[in-house]
């Protein structure tokens, strides 16, 4: 199932039970996978056009009224394009607005660089209140929306909106502030969030065969991070590497850096480079911007041999 | 609660002069402007109760222009909201009085406020939000010449009217000055009325938005305009400095100035024609 589906369910579900939930758009909700809600919800779905600094302020207006908004748009044009809107009408305001953003980095495809956020989670990172989520599967991203939802607070996710590989099972148990361990291991760590969860899944395995124990956590909320999680794994382990769909520099690889910065231990990533995307399908921008599994592997290895 | 208008203008005036006199600067030029509205809107228009200042179904004020936060401040006091006493403590560290609207540290405060064009989208979302509940609840705005210039208000004048959120009454003190000099030497915003009522919205334009019986009558006026399923703005052409003859001769000087204690004992006695 696509992961816009998903949300889109258990949005409706959500609206239907209270009717202080509500979704604004700026011209991108079939993207978004909620276009059809608007006939379900009439006044709880709101486009706003091609607007989003309106859009994310008139949601601050109705979260002060008591109501519980979503806005929705491409990850640049819900991050970095509103950076301001977010930081003051939302966050300095402690304005209940939630931020969904699509289609994060490489997963742009042809749209291409000006609607490939490599920078997103770099940008509201460093705005004091909000928590930075990026779900992994349709599992975790069931689980996680009604949290989101019922949490007092802003809330930004970053949402791989297509098909993408199960990863979580049967039974799992979502924490919005408790990173997901996939995989013991006592060699290296592996942090890794969003849609490289499994790929990181399949590298620890080709890991494991030639004789490494990687250990593998998913930490689904960036900010704030889980330290307790990330500090005890990466002392158990002594070695560390970040993996991740964003510019090398702000993202998940930042915020390890940050909770390590007092430990000796070598922390490698694979991230995007610090550059800017192109136009391609996945399996191309992979290679170009070194998000592939062999990549991990290799990085884990030189993460080891620096212990 | 007063009732004289004029008498409530001076209030506010001398208190905004004195609070800003204490700290030695501020945004002295566009809180002097906007006395009137504020006046007329505490003292007359808006369903509210100081006691109650998170009542449900109030009527809501919002100050996009942001600066004019001593000017709110100084109309809360004299309406009640708190002591007049506390305005002396304004940007002083600590205090719950800054420059620009805050709504989690002020009493009365609606929407926080700063970053221009910001509090005029939110304005829009509390009147759409009003409309949603069925509270009957008015939403004013008050948004700057200046401020005009951010894209971000011709988005919210556009959904505002698309939606027809005719509970939202917007306010734009037309003081024609701005930091860097004259509005229409910087990029003009004229024709205001114009604009306004070719994005979809009823426009009543004041004469002389420093005349308080002007004022008072155009926002009695907009009663008129409660089902008419479009907002409203009210164009007010104020002096920025309003009321002190040496800020008001400062022009565009006069947005954040320096302003002794004695220089505002000087004026509060000017204010008062003594």
């Amino acid at each position: 199932m696509e992961m816009r589906a998903v949300y889109a369910s258990v949005m409706a579900e959500l609206m239907s039970a209270d009717k202080h939930v509500c979704i604004l758009d700026a011209d991108l909700s079939k993207a978004s996978g909620t276009h059809k809600l608007y006939a379900q919800f009439p006044q709880q779905m709101f486009d706003c056009g091609v607007a989003e600094q309106n859009m994310a302020s008139i949601a601050a207006g109705l979260a002060s009224y008591g109501f519980k908004p979503w806005i929705e748009s491409f990850t640049p044009f819900a991050t970095r394009r509103i950076c301001d809107q977010i930081a003051i009408s939302v966050c300095y305001a402690r304005n209940n607005v939630k931020i969904v953003g699509t289609d994060p980095g490489i997963s742009a495809e042809l749209n291409g660089a000006t609607h490939m956020s490599m920078e997103d989670i770099g940008v509201l990172r460093s705005i004091p209140g909000i928590v930075i989520f990026e779900p992994v599967d349709e599992v975790q991203l069931r689980a996680a929306i009604p949290v989101v939802n019922a949490y007092e607070g802003p809330v930004y996710v970053r949402l791989f909106r297509k098909e993408t590989p199960v990863v979580f099972g049967e039974g799992y148990s979502f924490d919005l502030f408790k990173a997901d361990t996939l995989r013991e291991g006592k060699d290296l760590s592996i942090f890794v969030s969003g849609m490289m969860t499994a790929d990181a899944v399949k590298a620890a395995e080709l890991l494991a065969a030639e004789g490494i124990d990687a250990e593998l956590i998913n930490v689904h909320t960036i900010k704030p991070i889980d330290r307790e999680t990330v500090l005890a794994s990466a002392r158990k382990t002594g070695a560390v590497l970040t993996v991740e769909n964003h510019n090398v520099i702000g993202g998940l690889h930042s915020a390890v850096l940050e909770t390590l910065a007092e430990e000796k231990i070598p922390v490698c990533a694979v991230a995007v480079p610090d550059r800017f995307g192109e136009v391609g399908k996945i399996p191309y921008l992979r290679g170009v911007m070194g998000l592939t599994v062999e990549n991990i592997v290799e990085k884990a290895k030189r993460a080891v041999s620096l212990k | 609660m007063k009732t004289d208008l004029k008498e409530i203008c001076k209030d506010i005036r001398c208190d905004i002069m004195t609070c800003i006199g204490h700290l030695g600067v501020g945004h002295i030029g566009g809180c002097l402007s906007v006395v009137e509205a504020l006046a007329v809107l505490y003292f007359q228009e808006m369903n509210i109760d100081p006691a109650n200042p998170q009542m449900p179904g109030r009527d809501r004020f919002v100050c996009s222009k942001g600066h004019a936060g001593p000017a709110v401040y100084a109309t809360l006091a004299n309406r009640g909201y708190f002591d007049k006493a506390e305005l002396l403590t304004l940007n002083q560290g600590g205090t719950h009085l800054p420059s620009h609207c805050d709504m989690r540290l002020t009493t009365g405060i609606d929407m926080t406020a700063g970053s221009l064009g910001q509090g005029f989208s939110c304005a829009v979302g509390i009147a759409l939000g009003a409309k949603l509940e069925g509270d009957g609840a008015k939403v004013y705005a008050l948004v700057g010449d200046g401020e005009s210039q951010e894209g971000q208000i011709w988005e919210a004048a556009m959904f505002a009217a698309a939606k027809g959120l005719d509970n939202l009454i917007a306010i734009t003190d037309y003081n024609k000055l701005q930091i860097d000099g004259p509005v229409a030497e910087i990029n003009d915003v004229a024709p205001l009325d114009e604009k306004w009522s070719a994005f979809g919205w009823n426009v009543i334009e004041v004469e002389d938005g420093n005349d308080v019986e002007q004022v008072a009558e155009a926002l009695r006026h907009t009663h008129l305009c409660a089902d008419s399923g479009r907002p409203t703005m009210v164009i007010l052409n104020t002096k920025k400095g309003c009321g002190v003859k040496w800020i008001e001769d400062l022009g565009a000087g006069n947005h954040n100035t320096k302003v002794s204690e004695e220089q505002a004992r000087a004026a509060v006695a000017e204010i008062r024609g003594e």
